[in-house]
């Protein structure tokens, strides 16, 4: 029941979403549902855009599984190729710098040396909330 | 993404060049963010062969001339710093620097006929160099020749204080000596990287190298690396995840691209990323933030990680039974059409295309790619020599040996033919190249 209700919402999305999620495509493993969709969305700050990257990202997926079929028992994470050596550090003294209106011409908005972002405490809205893309 | 942006200051690797008096000719296409085996996701558009316009090939076409237009059909140059390998191929300049991370620059190098070399991890700097995978980046050498790359390297080796990831090892420049010891030598040619898919052409020039080793007196083995099949697998998880993490760099606040929309922080961000990004890079990000969800972090990540140390241990374990160097293919095949190319997605050929290189940069090991021959269609092959950690000289100094033997012909443009009054000019040109 709560899977229908859920259906019934994601229904009344606008745009590819609901060309989606209605359709039963046979290879979709069950993996990528809407909520992992939304909730990876919201944390690259990157969207899918399509079916085909959701297809994209299962067949990522299977091949990672491929995986599962190595014995790892015992085996620890490598993490770096470099890990019987020491990292050098530097001595923590200024020696650079002092080049921020260089810094600054990258930047497209900037008021005095400042960079000027929107306003940073509004989330992204969900998705039965948000307006349609325009594609690329 | 990073649209109309100037640097600020210059990789170090540029810098050193600079220094010691290098003329910088330009800057080179490539996939964007070097992620791909073809150089065909660029934002500057595909990067075309110039052995597509080669007398070579263009010799063996007309046999089976079918009344085309001879330009529809032009061939990739590998990638993903295909733009660096055609540089150096078509002579427009000397060397070029690339980025090796799974074999962006031997891959290149094998499919435009030039050295591709990938150096120790750790021993050149990565500051500067856009990091995709900060733990198996190298910035890679691409010249005509392995004098010419030993040269490059004995310039940009050595410890950097803004990489805390070279060794602090102190490097000398070098000249490579005309190895002679080839009777002393133990080649090793790993059993596992017999793949189906390899072409019989370039299977055949694997095993003609071999016994040319051997005919010198050199000791060739077969060895094996038992996790081989799994390390395209391990590659494309802590790939995917360590982009997902460095791309998250790129949100036009400081630099770069930035779109219009104004609402708040985060739709910002993610507006100009869905601009500035392509498919690939997207696609990319999301599969690594995949494998980090806490769910999928042990199962996947770490995972992978462990099997990078096994597939690290297998190279260590040959070396450590005797084996100086391992021969083995760079690439599958020759280079292909531009319209087969783009036939399948980035990922499924990068897939297919890394199957040789990308061990290698899990294990950080440096790798050469050294041109061998024409195929049958008149373009060229490479084989892939393979060394212990930081013994890149003793690796230069084998591939010299070989790149002598097998005198691998220069490429015949028409452009260049018209310039230089004989073949004798042509040659010069080619293998004198940084020497006066």
């Amino acid at each position: 029941m709560w899977a229908r209700a859920v259906k019934l919402g994601l229904r009344s999305w606008v745009g590819w979403r609901r060309g989606f999620t209605s359709k039963a495509d046979p290879q979709r493993s069950g993996r990528v549902t809407a909520e992992v969709i939304e909730h990876l969305e919201r944390l690259a700050l990157v969207d899918f855009g399509s079916q085909e990257a959701v297809a994209r990202l299962e067949k990522a997926i299977a091949f990672a599984d491929r995986l599962r079929a190595v014995d790892t028992d015992g085996v620890e994470p490598m993490e770096s190729v470099l890990e019987d050596r020491c990292l050098y550090l530097r001595s923590d003294n200024v020696v650079e710098g002092n080049c921020a209106e260089e810094l600054l011409q990258n930047a497209h908005r900037v008021v005095e040396e400042y960079f000027v972002a929107p306003p940073g405490n509004i989330s992204l809205p969900k998705q039965d909330e948000q307006e349609p893309f325009s594609h690329i | 993404m990073l649209k109309g942006y100037v640097p600020p200051y210059n990789a170090t690797v540029v810098q050193k060049l600079l220094d010691k008096g290098a003329v910088l000719m330009g800057k080179t296409n490539l996939d964007e963010f070097a992620m791909g085996s073809g150089s065909t996701d660029g934002v500057f558009g595909p990067v075309k062969n110039p052995w597509s316009y080669s007398k070579q090939y263009r010799e063996k076409r007309k046999q089976k001339a079918h009344g085309e237009n001879e330009d529809s059909n032009w061939l990739i140059t590998g990638g993903s710093s295909g733009g660096s390998a055609a540089a150096v191929a078509a002579f427009t300049c000397f060397a070029a620097l690339g980025s090796d991370t799974g074999g962006s620059t031997r891959n290149p190098a094998a499919h435009c006929g030039v050295v591709g070399f990938k150096p120790s991890y750790g021993l050149v700097s990565r500051h500067g160099l856009i990091p995709l995978v900060n733990s198996m980046d190298v910035p890679g050498i691409l010249t005509r020749c392995v004098d010419d790359a030993a040269i490059v390297l004995g310039m940009l080796a050595g410890h950097d204080p803004k990489d805390s990831t070279t060794i602090q090892d102190p490097v000398k420049p070098f000249t490579l000596p005309t190895f002679a010891d080839v009777n002393k030598l133990c080649i090793g040619i790993p059993k596992e990287y017999l793949a189906p898919e390899l072409s019989s052409e370039v299977r055949s020039f694997w095993s003609k190298a071999a016994n040319l080793f051997e005919s010198e007196g050199a000791k060739v083995i077969e060895v094996s690396l038992p996790h081989t099949s799994y390390s395209i697998v391990c590659y494309h998880v802590l790939c995917t995840s360590e982009v997902a993490s460095n791309m998250a760099r790129f949100d036009g606040l400081e630099y770069g691209h930035r779109c219009d929309i104004n609402v708040s922080t985060e739709a910002m961000y993610a507006a100009t990323r869905r601009e500035g990004f392509n498919d690939v890079v997207r696609g990319r990000i999301l599969s690594g933030n995949f494998f980090l969800l806490k769910e999928n972090y042990e199962n996947y990540f770490i995972k992978a990680q462990k099997v990078r140390r096994l597939i690290a241990n297998d190279f260590v374990n040959v070396f450590n039974s005797g084996v100086d160097v391992l021969l083995t293919p760079t690439t599958l095949s020759e280079a292909v059409p531009y319209l087969e190319f783009i036939k399948e997605d980035n990922r499924t050929r990068s897939a297919q295309d890394d199957i040789f290189t990308q061990a290698v940069n899990m294990a950080g090991l440096p790798a050469v790619s050294v041109p061998v021959a024409l195929s049958n269609q008149g373009l060229p092959i490479g084989l892939q020599f393979i060394g212990r950690a930081f013994c890149d000289q003793q690796l230069l100094k084998i591939a010299k040996w070989f790149e002598k033997q097998v005198q691998f012909p220069v490429i015949q443009l028409q452009e260049l033919m018209d310039d230089c009054s004989s073949d004798f000019e042509i040659e010069k040109l080619s293998s004198v190249s940084l020497k006066q």
